[in-house]
């Protein structure tokens, strides 16, 4: 028996007048699963949230809730939930009675009496217990942030949506909703579908990452698979940090190509798609698997432009002859002070198997992110 | 330049540490008062218009109103309530006038109510400040050349004439109460409109959408979010429209055939004909009394209703 997903995009397609938002996509989101759609702003992640709550209709394909196709099925008919980008708590009503809007909407009627005991539950389910009364203008951003979860949560949604929920919070208060989002989504077993352009966001909090971008998906998977795996250039640079190096192939064998890179060092990297001799491609090298050791040894040699000591890690950008700069991160362990200065030359080697060779495309990703590289430098 | 070029040197810093504290707030001193200074120089035009065009002459009604009528007409020196005691004598005009000025301001109300939801809610953004437009541009013309029109169009040979034409004579529409309530919510529409399009432009969408979200239907969305939200928009016009129509007896009266009589042409009949200035004045002065007490009810409630921040109104 396979169960039904939660949520299933079948060719949905979304056109505003000339501008496709998105094109084609086929999606299914498993049940009782915390799931990231993630991408830059105008891939279309916040078009398909909407498209789930009923707020657009697709142009064409169909929109799935647990198996019902939602064509024509309005917003108020649908049993999805979402906590809106700055809340859209309602000014005139109350903490409660906020948290017993959705509730009270319900036909046939519910008991008053059960109204108030559901919403005191959900307001305790945030930590609100005592807040009932309060106006919302009254209460902190993470305090309306909690509200707009328990207004959501407290109507018992098949599935929860959740359009950047965090976006408007400071950076500590980020990481502990974080957290609490994550236990509150194990707690309940129901779908999160989170709307996100902050890649540590999706990385850190979801069971899957859905990478969007253009208007398609462009890799769904788990968080490590997303990072470990990327699908093209795009999912490597986009998702956490990478350093894209170009080269062309000079040799092929098995799932692994040879790549000589602009100065003639050859590196072996792994393909992810049929690569041919002499093609031109872009190597993609993750920060923490650049190791850095003394002159002498490794494949690259550079010389450390800048260093930012972070406490258990350390990152360097590090100048290298005929390639440009290379963001390494190396860990720190305690007493062993091998740290390197800037100035100093360092030899730069590769962990096996961590170089990625993606066909060299005129990809979108690339130019943001030499400017981060450039920020590092400065 | 010198900037830059102080800053590294400590005994430059303290020095400049040291007049920062005590020039600044020679200066601060020195702002403040011509920021006072400025404050009422710009405040002054406005007072002293307010206080000779609107507090000194209300004192003296206040005045005349305890006063008594002279032999020949107009004021003479008294302390007497006789007056405010003699008000009963114009029950009449008052009951007339409490009854339209709320219902010509509620007839106001919901013909603006819907036109103000289309322009704010519905309306093309393009279009938007063209129909603000269409509807603002008859103020440019004179009331009582526009309540003239409506005369002539409600007349004899305006519309009666037209329908006599397809066969249904003999309606009578000038003259009767509902043109008299035509007359009012089509001149004073626009002071309807403007305010509850204004409370409902400013409405967060996205607070429709959470609504839709959580389940409510249209009609309990617009009842429970949009109409609540705009209340301080409706209290705003409808006390704004009811104020004005306290006072109002020039559409009554072109419409009505004035045969019914409110507390504006009873004004008009004691300052002007039978000069009994200090009777007119009390009359004036409760009908001032009511404006108030309208005010500050329409201001609780909006802001009960809507629960935002309180916002005062007078």
């Amino acid at each position: 028996m396979t169960a039904v997903p939660d949520i299933e995009f079948r060719a949905v397609t979304k056109r505003y007048g000339a501008v496709t938002a998105v094109s084609g996509i086929d999606l299914a989101i498993p049940p009782s699963a915390f799931v990231a759609l993630l991408g830059p702003s105008g891939c279309g992640k916040t078009t398909c949230l909407r498209m789930i709550g009923g707020f657009e209709q697709p142009s064409e394909g169909q929109v799935l809730i647990r198996g019902r196709d939602m064509a024509g099925t309005p917003p108020y008919r649908r049993p999805v939930n979402m906590v809106f980008q700055q809340y859209a708590l309602f000014p005139h009503l109350d903490v409660e009675d906020n948290i017993s809007y959705g509730l009270r909407q319900a036909r046939p009627r519910l008991s008053s009496r059960e109204i108030s005991q559901r919403a005191g539950e959900a307001l305790s389910m945030v930590q609100l217990g005592g807040y009932g009364r309060r106006k919302i203008h009254e209460l902190s951003g993470g305090q309306q942030q909690r509200v707009a979860l328990a207004r959501a949560l407290v109507n018992k949604p098949a599935v929860l949506l959740l359009d950047e929920p965090l976006a408007a919070l400071d950076k500590k208060l980020r990481t502990d909703m974080q957290i609490e989002l994550q236990n509150l989504q194990r707690e309940i077993g129901i779908t999160f579908v989170l709307v996100t352009h902050d890649q540590e966001e999706a990385l850190s909090m979801s069971d899957f990452v859905c990478v969007m971008n253009g208007g398609r998906v462009v890799q769904l998977g788990q968080p490590s698979e997303i990072y470990d795996e990327p699908a093209d250039l795009f999912v490597a640079d986009f998702v956490g940090k990478t350093n894209l190096v170009s080269g062309k192939v000079a040799g092929l064998s098995g799932d692994l190509v040879d790549v000589a890179l602009a100065d003639g060092t050859m590196i072996s990297a792994r393909k992810r798609v049929p690569l041919s001799r002499g093609e031109a491609v872009s190597v993609s090298l993750r920060p923490e698997s650049l190791s850095l050791s003394a002159p002498g040894s490794g494949s690259l040699k550079g010389i450390v432009r800048n260093r930012i000591f972070l406490g258990s890690t350390a990152e360097y950008a590090i100048e290298v002859q005929g390639i440009g700069s290379l963001l390494a991160k190396a860990d720190h362990v305690i007493g062993q002070g091998n740290l390197f200065k800037p100035g100093e030359p360092v030899a730069i080697g590769f962990a096996a198997g961590a170089p990625l060779a993606f066909p060299h495309a005129n990809n979108n990703g690339t130019n943001q992110r030499e400017d981060q590289n450039a920020e590092i430098l400065s | 330049m010198s900037e830059t070029g102080h800053k590294p040197e400590p005994d430059n810093a303290t020095g400049g540490r040291k007049s920062a504290g005590s020039q600044p707030a020679f200066s601060m001193r020195g702002s403040l008062l011509r920021k006072n200074l400025m404050t009422a120089l710009l405040l002054a035009p406005a007072t002293l218009w307010l206080v000779v065009f609107l507090v000194l002459p209300f004192i003296a009604i206040a005045i005349f109103s305890v006063g008594e009528r002279a032999p020949e007409g107009g004021y003479q020196a008294a302390l007497t309530f006789a007056q405010y005691a003699n008000l009963p004598a114009r029950a009449t005009a008052f009951w007339n006038t409490m009854v339209l000025a709320p219902v010509g301001a509620l007839a106001c109300l919901l013909v603006a109510y819907p036109v103000a939801y289309y322009l704010a809610l519905r309306a093309p953004q393009r279009w938007r400040l063209i129909l603000l437009a269409m509807i603002v541009i008859p103020f440019w013309t004179s009331l009582l050349m526009r309540t003239y029109a409506w005369m002539y169009i409600l007349g004899g040979r305006g519309i009666p004439a037209l329908l006599a034409y397809v066969g249904i004579e003999d309606l009578r529409l000038i003259n009767t109460p509902g043109a008299v309530l035509l007359g009012i919510v089509y001149g004073y529409l626009p002071l309807m409109i403007l305010p509850i399009y204004v409370s409902l432009e400013r409405l967060d969408r996205r607070l429709l959408e959470a609504s839709a979200d959580l389940g409510a239907t249209p009609l309990s969305t617009f009842l429970g979010v949009t109409l609540r939200l705009s209340l301080p928009g409706v209290m705003t016009g409808f006390s704004l429209v009811m104020i004005l129509l306290l006072g109002e007896y020039l559409i009554p009266t072109l419409l009505g055939g004035g045969k019914v009589f409110f507390i504006g042409n009873a004004l008009v009949d004691l300052f002007l004909q039978s000069r009994n200035w200090p009777f007119g004045s009390a009359i004036a002065i409760t009908l001032v009394l009511v404006s108030v007490v309208v005010l500050i009810v329409a201001n609780r409630v909006s802001t009960r209703l809507s629960g935002a921040r309180r916002v005062d109104l007078i």
